[in-house]
């Protein structure tokens, strides 16, 4: 006969010595895996459900104006550096590790900074601020008076222009800035005198920005509701967008260089391409009142932005609504927002004067983790996508504390849209086809699109 | 067997590799392409989901190199068969672990023993019908724990771990810790004759004297269903592992597979002509005998008769190894075939016969060669190659756990608990995509509310045009609530959908043929004259 029975040696499946780990043999046979669907399932579902328990995304909230923040600044070459500008003037550097002011100029300018931007170049801490007060500041941190002594910091360069400023942007990796106010100027770092000026049409600018990939190009909008892009070679503008509501802030994707979001005054945040820009690329919605700021990440994937229904939120830019919403009852109308520049964090300037650092993804920890345990996240997160179709599962993984005003005006405005949905419709329905086409939500809020 | 020896070739090893991917591919190389037209986005996501599943399944047949056991066999040469070797003569050729595991217990004095082992086979749970309990560390000839309850013992089974077991008693069933301490008595299951434990969702099942069927949820205790059969007392319940379905044997020959939430069974087959024995599943095939001396093999997936192969008495108990094996116990006898599932075995593989005992309850040890059985002379335990699987996967089940891994085990275990409602006899239901289009849910949900509406009008709600306020009984709030919400909701695709089945039922009434006397140019005198007659 020939016979071989089972049988199996304690030393090949128990560990030698104490300072071993167990092992642990793997079958990935199915038939010793019952019940695999159900099983995942009720994986994926603690998966969501622990999700939203570790989601505390607000860190620290930063003191020390005295007035609402108006104008934020992050600096490329070092993440823990972010200076900020307030209404009354004051404009402080902050330190986000320590989460203290290292340094600060209690009236740097006469009423509210407009806007704040790093200079690039060998010193990491030079930086330009304006304000309404028709002048331009340059700053050098090292240069000036510190904090604790009594001297109050003087710029290294103080210009001044012939209208009050809105806004202020820098070129990537020339000595050139551009400023907003009745019209954009481009300036010299080291000539008070702007070099040229771009114009096209006759009303204020509200912000301008300079593309940091594309360096030639900057965008500008303006109060006639109207978003012009200028190509700095030519020193001229190359085309004028206009949308249905002004827009109050423009920011271009890091990754994609054509490629801008803009913060509209009609709750929606919109992301164009530069070349094509009869119709917006997507749009985004889910603020119930103005968005006043908003900021890619580094990766180019993902925007945060800040409106005046006193939330922050967050987005995937391919998706039509937030992934998040942040939101406290000290934190009031949100006038800019930054994604810093490890993609980790996200912050937010407010009325309130307070300075916001938050996760940028809530339930994330930060800190090294071990093989396992990135492994065990990796798996979660794998599962929660796999299943978040169903039912159980996308109910957790949407649940969301929203502030009751926000949810208040979120159900009156949906009510109000699909009225005049259902208007439309009806209209629609009692006329000869043909005679009210539907347009694209994505081309409605554009007006026009001229090239020069 | 485990990785393929070094004298084959590269195409041959492909091809080996290519048969063994079928195993993981679980349906999704079949799996049936949505006849709609897809966007390129999806057609995109669609194809690389395909290939993913594709790649982890190769990889799932490549790392089968990695399992280090291989299986038991046990071949004839020459004029021998199998079933003539005697357990002596096996345990002349083996090695002395796999000899010692044939043993024999004598416990005359308590009665048939009903046994069961632990899930990764390590520990041995005994049940003389006058009251003897005993566990056993059956390898090492460990006692665990023993006691005497002094009633009727008709059934035992583990629970999760070796840390509780359930035993059915005279009157109630009861719980006991591993030290033999009583835990719970469970009131709800009345007489028990046969005990089940669902493992994933931590039900024990139990069927009775008085025919029902009872679930009971053992972390928290709530009893989750309890069905009346109708068919009298059952004796015979075993789990279905592949879907946690529960076949329980009738009296009057039928087996009947039970869900927790469902009052009605999911199926019922008739399979004898007499009372139910023994019922064995695994997941693809399930084996019954009956009174009548008959073994049937079904497919449990199709729900149809596969095989019928006769015994001498009829057998009183069944089980089916991991590895396919069916033994069954009939009187003295135990009968082991191998391939009798798939295909129609013509003689058994092996056979053992104990004198004067009369073999109660048949079991295969988890990941061992091994088929124990106890008898009316206490319990036995032999030797059958090629019964157990070689390969565990220790994060099911571990024989050789700590009591630190058995602790994490049981929270990992309780954390991925399935609810009750979840058992289906398809169990891969979750996910799938509902095959109807979007329109025909929303019809039927609107059908639905159409429906509710109706029957709320016809019961006086909707009086006066305002919904009556009214203020006695219980929950007048939420029921005022419910009915305005009713009233008051309209949305845009409600209305659409509505419109629609308005327009679909003017369609059917336009396209249905007129009688002809009721067409042409006199037609609407004669629609005149049916209005005027009523």
């Amino acid at each position: 006969m020939k016979v071989k029975a089972l049988s199996r040696s304690t030393a090949d499946y128990t560990r030698e010595t104490k300072s071993d780990i167990q092992r642990l043999p793997r079958n990935v046979d199915p038939a010793l895996h019952p019940l695999e669907r159900a099983r995942e399932y009720k994986r994926a579902l603690n998966a969501a459900k622990l999700e939203r328990m570790f989601a505390k995304p607000f860190l620290a909230s930063l003191t020390g104006h005295v007035d609402g923040i108006y104008s934020m600044a992050k600096n490329p070459w070092d993440l823990d550096l972010i200076t900020t500008g307030s209404g009354d003037g004051e404009i402080r550097m902050w330190s986000l590790s320590n989460q203290e002011t290292l340094w600060r100029v209690p009236s740097a300018h006469r009423g509210i900074v407009k806007g704040v931007c790093n200079v690039p170049g060998g010193e990491t801490d030079r930086f330009l601020s304006v304000g309404v007060d028709k002048m331009v500041k340059v700053w050098s941190r090292t240069e000036s008076a510190a904090v604790a002594g009594d001297a109050t910091p003087e710029p290294a360069a103080t210009y001044s222009g012939k209208h009050a400023f809105s806004g202020v942007d820098h070129h990537r990796n020339r000595p050139l800035f551009a400023t907003s106010s009745s019209l954009v100027e481009v300036w010299d770092v080291n000539r008070s005198e702007p070099v040229s000026n771009l114009t096209w049409g006759a009303d204020t600018t509200n912000t301008v920005r300079m593309n940091q990939t594309e360096v030639n190009v900057l965008a500008s909008c303006g109060t006639d509701r109207s978003i012009i892009l200028y190509d700095l070679r030519t020193s001229s503008p190359l085309a004028k967008l206009i949308m249905t509501l002004s827009t109050n802030a423009i920011a271009w994707n890091p990754m994609e260089a054509f490629m801008f979001a803009t913060a509209s005054e009609d709750h929606n945040v919109y992301t164009f391409d530069m070349r094509r820009m009869d119709h917006a690329v997507n749009v985004l919605r889910d603020h119930v009142s103005a968005v006043m700021d908003v900021d890619y990440s580094p990766t180019g994937s993902e925007l945060v932005s800040g409106g005046y229904d006193r939330s922050v939120r967050l987005w995937d830019i391919k998706r039509g609504h937030s992934r998040d919403i942040y939101h406290t009852k000290r934190m009031q109308r949100v006038f800019c927002v930054k994604y810093t520049l490890d993609n980790k964090y996200v912050l937010s300037g407010s009325d309130d004067s307070n300075l916001r650092l938050w996760r940028a993804r809530a339930s994330e920890r930060v800190g090294a983790k071990s093989n396992r345990e990135r492994a065990t996240l990796e798996y979660a997160e794998k599962l929660k996508d796999r299943y978040k179709y169903l039912p159980e599962v996308r109910r957790v993984l949407r649940q969301r504390n929203v502030p009751s005003a926000v949810k208040r005006a979120s159900s009156t405005k949906q009510d109000m849209l699909q009225s005049r949905k259902r208007k439309e419709e009806n209209q629609r329905k009692n006329s000869k086809p043909g005679a009210n086409p539907r347009v694209a939500e994505r081309k409605k809020a554009v007006i026009g699109v001229t090239t020069k | 067997r485990g990785a393929g020896d070094g004298g084959e070739s590269a195409d041959e090893l492909a091809l080996e590799i290519k048969q063994r991917t079928v195993k993981y591919q679980r349906g999704a190389a079949g799996a049936a392409e949505s006849k709609k037209v897809r966007s390129a986005k999806e057609k995109a996501t669609a194809d690389h989901a395909r290939r993913r599943q594709a790649e982890a399944a190769e990889a799932a047949a490549r790392s089968e190199v990695l399992l280090t056991e291989t299986g038991g066999y046990l071949e004839a040469e020459g004029m021998e068969r199998t079933f003539k070797f005697t357990q002596k003569q096996l345990a002349e050729n083996v090695d002395i672990s796999s000899a010692s595991k044939i043993f024999d217990l004598k416990l005359g004095d308590f009665g048939p023993y009903a046994i069961d082992y632990s899930g990764d086979g390590r520990r041995l749970l005994l049940g003389g019908r006058k009251g003897h309990l005993a566990t056993v560390d059956w390898r090492n000839a460990k006692l665990g724990c023993e006691l005497h309850v002094r009633e009727t013992v008709r059934d035992v089974c583990w629970l999760h771990n070796e840390m509780l077991f359930a035993v059915a008693q005279k009157k109630y069933a009861y719980i006991y810790d591993h030290t033999g301490a009583e835990v719970h008595c469970l009131r709800k299951h009345e007489e028990p004759t046969a005990l089940g434990f669902l493992q994933h969702h931590f039900l024990l099942a139990s069927t009775g004297m008085n025919g029902r069927v009872v679930y009971q949820d053992v972390t928290e205790g709530k009893v989750v269903g309890e069905h009346r059969s109708g068919f009298g007392p059952a004796h015979v319940l075993r789990v279905n592992p592949y879907n946690a379905v529960v076949h329980v044997g009738h009296g009057n020959g039928t087996v009947t597979l039970w869900a927790p939430q469902q009052s009605q069974p999911l199926a019922k087959l008739l399979c004898h002509k007499g009372p139910v024995q023994a019922v064995a599943v695994d997941g693809v095939h399930m084996a019954t005998s009956g009174l009548d001396g008959q073994v049937k093999v079904w497919d449990v997936r199709a729900l149809r008769v596969l095989h019928e192969y006769a015994t001498a008495r009829p057998a009183q108990s069944l089980d089916i190894s991991q590895r396919g094996l069916l033994a069954a116990g009939c009187g003295p006898h135990v009968v082991v075939w191998k391939d009798a599932l798939a295909t129609c075995a013509g003689s058994p593989y092996m056979r053992r016969m104990l004198p004067a005992t009369s073999v109660q309850s048949l079991r295969f040890a988890p990941y061992e060669d091994v088929l124990g059985y106890g008898h009316s002379g206490g319990m036995s335990s032999m030797l059958v190659p090629g019964a157990g699987e070689p390969n565990f996967d220790a994060l099911v089940a571990n024989p050789f756990q700590t009591a630190k891994q058995r602790q994490e085990a049981e929270v990992k275990l309780l954390l991925d608990k399935l609810p009750a409602d979840t058992i289906q006899l398809d169990p891969t239901f979750i996910g799938r995509l509902d095959p109807r289009s979007q329109a025909e849910i929303q019809r039927e949900r609107l059908g639905d509310e159409r429906a509710r509406y109706a029957e709320n009008k016809a019961g006086g709600m909707y009086r006066d045009g305002a919904a009556r306020n009214r203020t006695k009984g219980r929950n007048s709030t939420a029921k005022r609530y419910n009915r305005k919400r009713q009233t008051n909701v309209t949305d845009l695709k409600k209305l659409q959908e509505l419109e629609r089945m308005e327009r679909d039922m003017r369609q059917a009434a336009a396209s249905k043929p007129r009688p002809a006397h009721e067409a042409g140019a006199l037609g609407s005198f004669y629609a005149e004259k049916a209005r005027l007659d009523g």
